[in-house]
């Protein structure tokens, strides 16, 4: 007899996270029917709305305002008690008091991103027109629509120049798309462990993540919310192999080796003998408490389709000319999904630009996930690279 | 060509006891305030913070990871690669001046080294440890040994400079390539200028390293 064990079914209800899809914790950008998002895949959205949380003030000159974007599973939550898990927020590392982006310092901002599943319109929201959830319906978004969306906030909130726009992974690609898109409003730039187009090795990834999905019988097509059901299986295996790029080899051997799951002998079943099987179990049924499995196909997708040269001809450093934004560009020895070699390309584009760039490869072997966890040669260039940009910007105080 | 002009330098001589390295401070007195720079193998940047400290727009290109890394602590806009392998990304005329200090010797191929200085900048900089300088004569003469000093430490089989030249050789290579020397500096063992009015054999013996201001030449 052999015992089976499948994935728990999640601990936290639908109705948890549904409820935060259309009335999220936290603050609320509504753009009416006369100011549409228009999407590259031709659609106008509206209405629509962007869930969002800021940290900290904006200075009298308008001058302090950091906007931070969310990799693929994260969301606005960045420094605050998420408000589904009741875990810490997501970048608490990087942001905080004393930390280099520090609330003191700079009026913090980060939105859940168009597409996403925690207040801002996705395929999880209500769509208006039906009443019912888009699922399916919902148009295909791309990196680009996130960052216009995302510039309508900063416009609603009044903010004509962002000092630095800062993020990781998905993030540093919307970090990298402001940049290219509205270089005049971005005065620095850090991009953390990303790349201008996703790799095929990528692409590969999210279809198997998505084909998990998709695979799931409960998934119905994507309209598993009219019957108020939840993919989980399918997401969860989906987050399962997605997690395993986001470390490295050394860091699964040194955390868990061959190491056995409370016992000491093999079950000779396919129960989680090994700790790295139960470890990953975990991830998978954590993740879907928080987050919508078409979320996911959307989010895998619009990364898929990033390709910054593709919108320039071809030619990456057509996208970057005669920008004046001060660019970091930050990466980790043993990341794999965005090797060093891409933001080396990057590098090489913005230096035909004649941009101001720096770039610095640390050293670590926690693979892709670095950039979340806590490595001080990271947070050290991150702090002295937004110090010296706000000494060029002329933010006062040296402390941040 | 012949070696023609010496700055005048005005505290290098007393700057020898201070922090900054005289060589430093004679290339920044050769850099025109508000120019664009690139400094090719900047170390840790203290070249870099100097011309920044003078209102210069500096960029720095560093080997080592370590040196990379606190130069982005320093706040410097410093990016990890190579001479040898990097400078064919930069566009042509991209920067005022290209810095190459005390790199020379440890690229695979100078020649094209300083070609690409030349095309990515429209002046070069250009300094390196002088391979005629009396001591090391001395050492390979009377010692029968590779030289070695208290600026060039390392013992042959472990050192990165696997291109030493003299002075005079130098110079050979930029007539050879067509280089114009605007300026030169031969720097004795304390960072001091050797004098002007002494004939360049001198400079080629008793220059510890050579400093030169360098500009594309003329057509052939």
């Amino acid at each position: 007899m052999v015992g089976v064990k499948s994935i728990p079914s999640p601990a936290i209800s639908a109705d948890d996270r549904s409820h935060e899809v259309d009335h999220p914790s936290s603050l609320v950008a509504h753009f009416g029917i006369e100011q549409p998002l228009s999407l590259d895949c031709g659609v106008d959205l509206t209405p629509f709305q962007i869930a969002y949380q800021t940290y900290g003030e904006l200075n009298a000159d308008r001058s302090n305002a950091v906007l931070i974007c969310h990799a693929l599973t994260g969301d606005q939550h960045v420094a605050n008690v998420h408000p589904v898990t009741g875990k810490p927020g997501w970048w608490e590392t990087l942001v905080g008091q004393g930390r280099p982006l520090d609330p003191d310092r700079y009026f913090i901002i980060c939105s859940n991103v168009i597409g996403g599943c925690m207040g801002s319109t996705g395929p999880a929201s209500i769509n208006p027109a039906t009443g019912k959830v888009w699922g399916l319906e919902f148009p295909v978004i791309t990196i680009p629509d996130m960052v216009r969306a995302q510039a309508m906030l900063i416009d609603r909130l009044g903010i004509d120049t962002l000092f630095a726009v800062v993020g990781g992974s998905m993030g540093g690609m919307q970090v990298l798309q402001w940049t290219a898109a509205y270089p005049e409003r971005v005065f620095s730039a850090l991009a953390i462990a990303c790349s201008t187009r996703h790799s095929a090795q990528n692409i590969a990834f999210h279809e198997l993540g998505r084909q998990a999905v998709m695979a799931d019988p409960d998934w119905h097509n994507g309209g598993y919310a009219d019957r108020g059901i939840h993919p989980h299986r399918g997401l969860a295996v989906a987050r399962m192999a997605a997690h395993i790029t986001y470390l490295s080899d050394a860091a699964l051997h040194r955390k868990f080796g061959r190491r056995m799951q409370d016992r000491d002998l093999p079950t000779f079943s396919f129960d989680a003998d090994f700790q790295v099987e139960s470890y990953l179990r975990y991830q998978g049924s954590s993740f879907v408490e928080r987050f919508d499995a078409n979320a996911y196909l959307y989010l895998t997708r619009a990364m898929d389709y990033f390709d910054i040269a593709a919108d320039h001809g071809g030619v990456l450093a057509k996208a970057f000319a005669d920008i004046q934004t001060r660019f970091c560009v930050v990466s980790f020895t043993s990341d794999w999904l965005f090797p060093t070699s891409e933001s080396r390309a990057l590098v090489h584009a913005l230096n035909a630009s004649g941009a101001r760039v720096s770039f610095a490869e640390i050293e670590t072997d926690r693979g892709h996930d670095a950039f979340l966890l806590d490595v001080p040669e990271f947070f050290d260039i991150s702090r002295a690279f937004l110090q010296s940009a706000g000494k060029a910007r002329g933010l006062n105080g040296g402390g941040g | 060509m012949s070696v023609q002009e010496v700055l005048p330098l005005g505290g290098v001589a007393t700057g020898q006891s201070g922090q900054v390295r005289a060589d430093h401070l004679l290339v920044a007195e050769m850099v025109k305030p508000g120019s664009k720079v690139l400094d090719v193998g900047c170390g840790e940047g203290d070249l870099l913070q100097l011309l920044e400290a003078r209102g210069i727009d500096g960029r720095g290109i560093e080997l080592s990871r370590e040196g990379v890394n606190r130069c982005v602590a320093k706040g410097l806009a410093v990016v990890q690669g190579d001479a040898d392998t990097d400078l064919v990304n930069y566009p042509d005329d991209a920067f005022d001046y290209v810095i190459l200090s005390q790199t020379l010797q440890a690229t695979r191929q100078p020649k094209v080294v300083l070609e690409n200085l030349l095309r990515i900048g429209r002046r070069a900089i250009v300094s390196f440890p002088n391979f005629g300088f009396w001591k090391m004569r001395l050492q390979l003469l009377i010692g029968g040994h590779m030289p070695r000093t208290e600026n060039l430490p390392a013992t042959w089989y472990d050192t990165a400079n696997i291109h030493f030249c003299t002075i005079k050789d130098f110079v050979e290579l930029c007539d050879a390539i067509n280089v114009k020397m605007e300026r030169s500096v031969a720097l004795d063992l304390y960072g001091r200028p050797v004098p002007l009015n002494l004939p360049w054999w001198v400079w080629n013996m008793f220059g510890e390293q050579g400093v030169f201001l360098l500009s594309r030449g003329g057509g052939k």
